[in-house]
Parts: structure tokens; C-alpha cells; sequence
């Protein structure tokens, strides 16, 4: 079945992947290297809010979109058209197989207008309720909790379309609504009203987002290897998902601010069940047993690139120097000696991130995580990082500046990790590196995205940086 | 810490062969209800290690699991064990105390019930 799919004007690029994994969350089957079906209406732009979806049965559709956080709306559509008259055409031809179970006299229902990009008055909404008379409603109207929701969409030619992107011609939809997003979630998660915030903790709606691509849910266990101060987890908390945490700060993951204001307390605020374990760990040298795998059925996080928190991993190179012999750590400073570390290079963290979630996901495991990318005039092919047991299924991108942008990379595991893989890893991973370098050489300033103290530069860079900001919002809302 | 992260950790000292699983000492053990989730436990069960969870579960003062893990048909039929699995996984915390390494005597202390794992620069 088609549904008509009206998304919010946000977050472009994560749009289609939350419905894709939303669905195969909820039970459609999707072929290994397909995605779903979708279609444009006609003289849409791909950043529309309407797009049409096919989805095995209604009961999906409405699962999506409750549990989304970006589709507006789901609907069964009964007809469109690019004026009233082609509208009427349109849904008469509908069959009444399909219209009349909803329009009976038992029932109740409501007709709401919705413009996009313009607003009507009411009684240019009620005129064109009464247009709609050639469909015989027998049931009784209730606007507050009506059996039937039914929505006359309309969106316009204009020019100025309040940030939407222009159509060619007008065009009108006339559905039944089978679900819609429950973004009350969003006011009360957000992060304004968190007891514990650190500098970068996920913004709820990203976060939300996150644990959507990741398929969090009820007996599924979610691991966050840096999960400083847990927003990541509390979304996956929310969807019922079990979570596990680790962080190399043990001020963060264990102290917080004080008895009340940790990282438990965040979950506790919200009455969602406390992560399995917190721990302080180094994802660069992890203490799992030998033998272990295969163990969390999904790994989300926002690893520490340096854009806004640098990583670090054990073993500084600081106290060597100077020194011949290998630095020990005298024995009576051990039970307090803070561990000194050095520098964790994006290369390095992403390499150790795969290789973690080769080793411990399920298979058909997910990895969602962020991926900062220069933002290229030329528009050349970013690389990704890769490895064999997983295929890359959505990448979105999020624009942070008119310099560079943070990319949401969603991986399914879709071979077992095994010693051969291992090795094809590697070459992989050499690839990437080789690559990554030979773009820091090329006198781009991809660096620049990582080090923090360059922020000047970004600075003084992004004004002589011709900004190619499309006429609508894109990409940057 | 519950013993299902004590199920997963092992020293990673360079050069520990007989590194699993960490002794405990416990100084404070506490207990915490948590939601009995059966599909859960069934997955997890395949990823145990059964004796260093029966030790583990013993240093915490609870005695119930049998030495030997049954077979996965017990997990279907049995609730009663399914429960005790359920409880020595994920109930009981040690909220202070250390996780001993077998080898090396290494202690990684536990404290506010979070594991502190991370190697000193000389064990890298
Ligand atoms: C971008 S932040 C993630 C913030 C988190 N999403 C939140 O909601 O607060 C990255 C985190 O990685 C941690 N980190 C840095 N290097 C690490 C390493 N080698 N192993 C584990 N964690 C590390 C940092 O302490 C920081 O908390």
C-alpha cells in the first residue's frame, strides 16, 4: 500500500532513514540491499514535506509514525490534484471499498486544513470544508477526539513559500490520517531541563533520532562507548532498550555534580530504567574478555573528534620523554595515580569503533554514529570509513556552519567478525587512513574541523566562503 | 557494577595471559529491583560465562545459582531459575569494593558502582 507521508520541515536528510529503519523495526520485510519505495508527488522537490511510502500494511505505517520523531503525519491518501475540481475527480474515483468503512454513521469525525507556506483564515478553511460535500460523511463531528481524522493538505505555487522549496504548480491532498509523530517527547527530554549537562551532550531530538536508527527497543542492549554524560543512552532508555555506558572521564561518568546530578540521575529524572553499567574504560584498550561477542544489539554514540571535546586513550607520551627506560608508575602513588593520555586521533577512534562493533554486535547489529566532514565547494565524494562486516545503510548529514557539517553514519553488521575479516579490516582501514592524510595534505583544512583552538580561522575563513544557501531552508534547518 | 558487566571484563595489563575473570572484594554490595525481562535473559544467557557468574554471585553473598549452568531448555521451562539468573545478573551491585586480577594481583577499584578500568601508563 502507498501512504502518503508528510514529514516536518526539519532535519531533511534524516528524514526517509528514520521512517526506513522505523520500518523494519515494526516487521516490514525489506530485502538485504533494498530500501523502501518511495515517490515523489508530482513537480516536487526531494526536500518537500510529501513524499509517498509503500508499506506492507496500515498497522506499520501507524507504528512509524508514532514512534518518529520527524514524520508529521502518515495518511491513507483518498485523492489530490492541482485544483478542487481535479480533487473532487480524484477522490470520487477513489474506490468506496476503502472510503466508506471511515465515513459511516456510528463514527466520528474531523476535517482539519493545513497550508504550507501560507496561511488561510478561518473562513477560507471553512469554505473549503464545504467544498468537500460530495463525500458522504454520515457520521457525527467531534474536534476533540474523533474516530477519524481527515486532512485537506494544500501547498502552493509561490515563489516565497515560508522556507519550503518551491513547486511548479499547486497541488491538493485530501487523506485519512493513520498516525502522526508524538514530539511532546522532545519539550519534556529536552535539554534545558536536564539535571546533568556537559558541553556536548546530544540534543533530545537528535538523540531521539539516533536511537531511531539504531532500532532501540524493549530487550535490546544499547552501548555507548563515550557516553559522557548519557543523553544518547536516556533516548534509547525511553524506547524501552536496555544501555550500557563507558567514558575515559571518570569525573564524568562517575563524580557528575554531585549525588543528584550524574549520570544516573538523568535517567532516574524520567522515571527510565538506570543503565545496565557505567564504567571507565579507554576504547582504545578495552578490558572485554577474550572470547566475548557479539553481545549489544546496538552501538550509538558521539565520539570525541575534538571538535568540541578532543579524545584521549591511555599511555601519554608526555612523562617519556627525557627518559630511556619505560615510565613506571611509582608503587606507593598507584591506588590514586591519575593515568596520564595522549592524543586520540580521529582516525585511530573511528578505527577502534568498528573494530569494537565488528567484535560485539549481533548479527544485523546497528552502529550509529557521527562522522564530521569538511564542507567541500567542489563538491567531491566524502570518503567514510569502511569495513567488511558491515554495510553502510543512511548517511545524514546535518550542516553545522558553511564550513563543515556532522554526518550521521547508520552501519548494519552483515558478516560475522572472524580473523580473516580482521585482516581485510585492516587494509580497509590502512585505505581510509592513507586517504584521510592525504586530505590534510592537500592543503585543505579539514584540520581545522577537529582542533578547536582553530575556530578563528573557521572564523575569518567562512566570510570570504561564497555561501551557496539554497532560496528555501535546507539541509540547514 | 552487576555481574554482568563482571561477566565481560577481563585485566588487559600487556602480556596477562590468565586474566578472567577478576576476583571480587567486596566492601558494599547493594541490592536494586529491576524489570524481569525473559527475551533478555535468554540472549544474554548464551553470552555468559557460567562459573565466573556463580563465583561472582557467591563474593556477593548470594548462594542460589546451581554450579553447573543447565541447559537452555530450563530457560523455557524453568521460571524459577530464569529469576535467579535474572537476580545474580542484573539485581546485585557492588557499589564499593575491588575486581582482583588472577595473574598480576592488579586491583581496579570499584567506587560509586562504577568499575574503574582504565591501565596506568606503565601497563599499556
Ligand atoms: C562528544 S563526547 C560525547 C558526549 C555524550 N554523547 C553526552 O551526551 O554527554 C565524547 C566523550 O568521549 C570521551 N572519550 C574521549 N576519549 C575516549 C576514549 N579513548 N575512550 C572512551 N571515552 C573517551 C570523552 O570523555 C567525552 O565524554
Amino acid at each position: 500500500m502507498w501512504f502518503l507521508c508528510v514529514f516536518y520541515h526539519r532535519l531533511l536528510d534524516f528524514r526517509k532513514p528514520e521512517v526506513e529503519a522505523l520500518a523494519e523495526l515494526f516487521g516490514e520485510e525489506i530485502a538485504d540491499n533494498e530500501s523502501l519505495q518511495w515517490r515523489l508527488p508530482e513537480h516536487h522537490h526531494n526536500d518537500t514535506p510529501f513524499h509517498f511510502v509503500q508499506l506492507s500494511s496500515e498497522e506499520i505505517a501507524q507504528n512509524i509514525a508514532k514512534r518518529s520523531i520527524l514524520v508529521k503525519g502518515m495518511y491513507e491518501l483518498w485523492g489530490e490534484g492541482t485544483c478542487y475540481e481535479e480533487l473532487k475527480d480524484s477522490i470520487q474515483s477513489y474506490p468506496d471499498s476503502r472510503k466508506l468503512p471511515f465515513l459511516s454513521s456510528g463514527s466520528t469525525f474531523r476535517i482539519s486544513v493545513e497550508t504550507f507556506g501560507k496561511a488561510l483564515t478561518f473562513d477560507e478553511q471553512k469554505d473549503r470544508i464545504n467544498s468537500l460535500t460530495y463525500i458522504p460523511f454520515e457520521g457525527r463531528v467531534n474536534l476533540k477526539n474523533p474516530d477519524h481524522n481527515f486532512f485537506l493538505m494544500e501547498m502552493d505555487e509561490s515563489e516565497e513559500n515560508n522556507g519550503l522549496p518551491p513547486i511548479v504548480q499547486r497541488r491538493i491532498f485530501f487523506g485519512r490520517e493513520v498516525g502522526f509523530a508524538d514530539r511532546k517527547l522532545l519539550p519534556t527530554f529536552q535539554l534545558k531541563s536536564r539535571t546533568y549537562l556537559g558541553p556536548t551532550a546530544m540534543d533530545a531530538e537528535m538523540a531521539f533520532l539516533m536511537a531511531n536508527q539504531a532500532k532501540a527497543t524493549s530487550g535490546k542492549l544499547v552501548y555507548d562507548p563515550f557516553v559522557g554524560t548519557g543523553s544518547i543512552l536516556v533516548s534509547a532508555a525511553r524506547f524501552g532498550a536496555m544501555t550500557m555506558g563507558a567514558d575515559i572521564d571518570i569525573r564524568v561518568v562517575r563524580d557528575g555534580r554531585g549525588p543528584d546530578c550524574n549520570v544516573w540521575s538523568n535517567f532516574k529524572q524520567y522515571g527510565l530504567p538506570m543503565p545496565v553499567a557505567l564504567l571507565r574504560m579507554d576504547n582504545n584498550l578495552p578490558p572485554w574478555r577474550s572470547g566475548l561477542k557479539e553481545i549489544f544489539d546496538a552501538i550509538i554514540c558521539d565520539p570525541p573528534y575534538g571538535v568540541r571535546a578532543g579524545g584521549r586513550k591511555s599511555g601519554g607520551r608526555k612523562i617519556l620523554r627525557g627518559t630511556v627506560d619505560p615510565y613506571t608508575v611509582p608503587d606507593d602513588k598507584r591506588t590514586d595515580h591519575i593515568p596520564s593520555t595522549g592524543a586520540y586521533s580521529l582516525v585511530e577512534c573511528v578505527h577502534d569503533l568498528l573494530h569494537l562493533a565488528a567484535r560485539m554486535l549481533v548479527m544485523k547489529g546497528r552502529l550509529v554514529f557521527f562522522f564530521p566532514v569538511l564542507r567541500d565547494e567542489n563538491g567531491s565524494e566524502v570518503k567514510f570509513p569502511e569495513h567488511p562486516c558491515f554495510r553502510l545503510v543512511a548517511v545524514s548529514e546535518q550542516i553545522l556552519s558553511s564550513r563543515y557539517s556532522r554526518v550521521l553514519l547508520t552501519m548494519v553488521k552483515v558478516e560475522p567478525y572472524s580473523e580473516e575479516v580482521e585482516e581485510a579490516a585492516r587494509l580497509m582501514h590502512l585505505e581510509f587512513r592513507e586517504n584521510h592524510l592525504k586530505w590534510l595534505e592537500d592543503g585543505n583544512i579539514h584540520s581545522s574541523v577537529f582542533k578547536p583552538s582553530d575556530s578563528s580561522q573557521i572564523h575569518a575563513d567562512s566570510k570570504t566562503f561564497k555561501d551557496p544557501k539554497p532560496k528555501y531552508r535546507g539541509k540547514y534547518v | 557494577m552487576r555481574l554482568i558487566v563482571h561477566n565481560m571484563m577481563s585485566c588487559n595489563i600487556k602480556g596477562v595471559v590468565n586474566n578472567f575473570p577478576l576476583r571480587i572484594e567486596a566492601e558494599k554490595v547493594i541490592e536494586k529491583e529491576v524489570d524481569f525481562n525473559p527475551d533478555f535473559l535468554r540472549h544474554m544467557f548464551a553470552k555468559i560465562e557460567w562459573k565466573a557468574l556463580v563465583d561472582g554471585a557467591r563474593s556477593l553473598g548470594y548462594t542460589e545459582l546451581p554450579d553447573h549452568a543447565p541447559d537452555t531448555a530450563a530457560l523455557e521451562s524453568d521460571e524459577s531459575f530464569l529469576r535467579q539468573f535474572h537476580h545474580a545478573l542484573l539485581e546485585l551491585h557492588l557499589e564499593e569494593g575491588s575486581l582482583v586480577c588472577p595473574e598480576t594481583g592488579r586491583k581496579f577499584s570499584v567506587n560509586k558502582g562504577i568499575p574503574n578500568m582504565l591501565l596506568h601508563e606503565d601497563e599499556v
